[in-house]
């Protein structure tokens, strides 16, 4: 997988918690929270999202390393393409 | 001095049969019911009342998916009642609003649909929602209202079984007159449908429904009834008192002139009709009414075998000598809305202070001999000079009673 590939999955997954939002414009080196209005729990339905659907566990230490698709593609990818291999 | 004296100014409802007072009232008037098929999890096919307000009109779809369906009806219906009773909300003030609403059961539907997730999952408890929590708060119904429209006086939600719906009127009129706000949503709503929890109850229990044709199924006083037909819904009213009422020349529904609740401290689902007739007449009571005074009685009865001619033997014991009260029953049309049932059956009644009309109870073919009532209005409306007050009974399970007594509008 690739990052683009990555972060498109990840806006995959907003699109669904955040229905209401236009992802179609997101910058992928701004924090999410600053274009999209995501709470706490919206972050937490991130990290539930990837578990279920590509059973990465993301640790609570490491959720300020989703803070923008660019900062989640880089910690995600490799993760992604390790689950893979 | 705090004027005692407190007035419905608005309504706000979804029933299965009607999402706003008018349509509600205009099925009520022709007989038209709206129970159909709803397969839920683990039970199959079973006859319920569901409801198809717009979620939408206002509530986002993000809140609609974080939020609860008790809380989204909720919001509707607040939301409703508040365009209804004509306030400028914008000049409301917002610590000064309570929010006050009655529910049966709160929290098994998101329960249950976890435990099913997780099912999903080899039980793996890394898979439970952190939205549970919020979801499953008995406050949630009242405490989405407070931040779908910002209202930051008191919320909460009074647990009161099937008579919830009159107690959370019935609160919400206590804290106007004790200065607590100035201003209260009071109501009652229900989502259980959503949990095949409830219908097994009462199908292990005996009380659940069945009738090939679903609208049918709610029978109450007919000698075949078989059981409760579940349904989801809510209504809820703004109450103000009434110097406040008139001082923004608010148009007046009707008052609430008396209510009662006690309990019967004996059977948690056997009703005792002599603890019904006693909260029926203290409700009377503390209106400065007597029995006659009635003119509509608005009835609990569910079609359960017992249930109903209990309360038969309560209302002949109070209205024996009473030839202009009549009598009727709404869950015949809609089912049992659980929470909701009190607040919603109280406001379908409400427009007979305008019409005259006193809606029937439907679907009795052959009326119990057990369940015989003077003027009880039977399958087709009946038509009367004129309707002045309601009495609304709602009773529920562990034995709590409650009535509550409402009066045409006059300045004396």
């Amino acid at each position: 997988m690739t990052k683009e590939e990555c972060k498109q999955l990840v806006l995959e997954i907003i699109a669904d918690i955040a229905p209401d939002e236009d992802i179609s414009d997101v910058k992928s080196d701004v924090a999410l929270r600053e274009q999209l209005e995501l709470d706490s729990m919206d972050f937490l339905d991130i990290v539930m999202e990837i578990r279920k659907k590509y059973g990465i566990e993301v640790p609570e230490d490491d959720y300020p390393q989703l803070e923008s698709l660019d900062s989640s593609a880089e910690y995600l990818t490799p993760k992604f393409n390790s689950v893979k291999a | 001095m705090l004027d005692d004296r407190i007035v419905i100014t608005g309504i706000g409802l979804t029933a299965p049969n009607g999402n706003t007072l008018a349509e509600f009232r205009k099925n009520l008037v022709e007989g038209v019911a709206r129970i159909q098929m709803l397969d839920r999890r683990y039970i199959g096919p079973v006859a319920a009342g569901v409801c198809d307000y717009d979620a939408r009109k206002y509530q986002t779809r993000k809140e609609i998916r974080k939020g609860t369906r008790a809380g989204s009806i909720a919001i509707y219906c607040a939301r409703e009642a508040v365009a209804n009773c004509g306030i400028d909300w914008d000049k409301v003030d917002e610590s000064r609003v309570g929010i006050y609403l009655g529910i049966t059961e709160h929290g098994n539907v998101e329960t249950e649909n976890e435990v099913f997730n997780i099912s999903q999952y080899e039980y793996d408890t890394r898979f439970w929602s952190h939205h549970h929590n919020p979801r499953t708060v008995a406050n949630n119904p009242a405490g989405e209202v407070s931040m779908n429209m910002h209202i930051t006086g008191p919320h909460y939600t009074i647990g009161a079984a099937c008579a919830a719906g009159n107690a959370g009127l019935i609160q919400g009129l206590q804290m106007l007159r004790l200065g607590d706000v100035d201003f209260a949503l009071g109501g009652g709503v229900s989502e259980s449908i959503h949990t095949f929890g409830i219908f097994a109850g009462f199908k292990s229990q005996g009380a659940l429904a069945h009738h090939e044709d679903p609208n049918k199924a709610s029978r109450p006083f007919d000698v075949a009834r078989n059981g409760i037909v579940v349904s989801e819904g809510g209504c809820i009213y703004t109450l103000e008192r009434l110097d406040d009422a008139k001082k923004r020349g608010a148009t007046i529904i009707a008052e609430i002139v008396g209510y009662a609740l006690n309990s019967d401290a004996k059977d948690a689902v056997l009703p005792d009709p002599g603890q019904q007739s006693k909260c029926i007449l203290a409700s009377i009571e503390r209106a400065g009414l007597s029995p006659s005074d009635i003119d509509i009685v608005s009835t609990h009865a569910t079609a359960t075998p017992q249930g109903d001619i209990h309360e038969c033997q309560a209302l002949r014991e109070v209205f024996k000598d009473c030839p202009d009260t009549y009598i009727n029953n709404t869950k015949s049309f809609i089912g049992h809305a659980m929470g909701a049932a009190g607040a919603l059956e109280l406001a379908g009644n409400i427009p007979s202070f305008e019409d005259g009309i006193v809606h029937p109870s439907i679907n009795i073919d052959q009326l119990d001999e057990q369940c015989q009532l003077p003027n009880l209005v039977i399958n087709e409306p009946k038509k009367l000079p004129e309707v002045n007050t309601i009495l609304n009974n709602s009773f529920g399970m562990l034995g709590i009673n409650s009535s509550l007594v409402i009066k045409r509008f006059t300045e004396d």
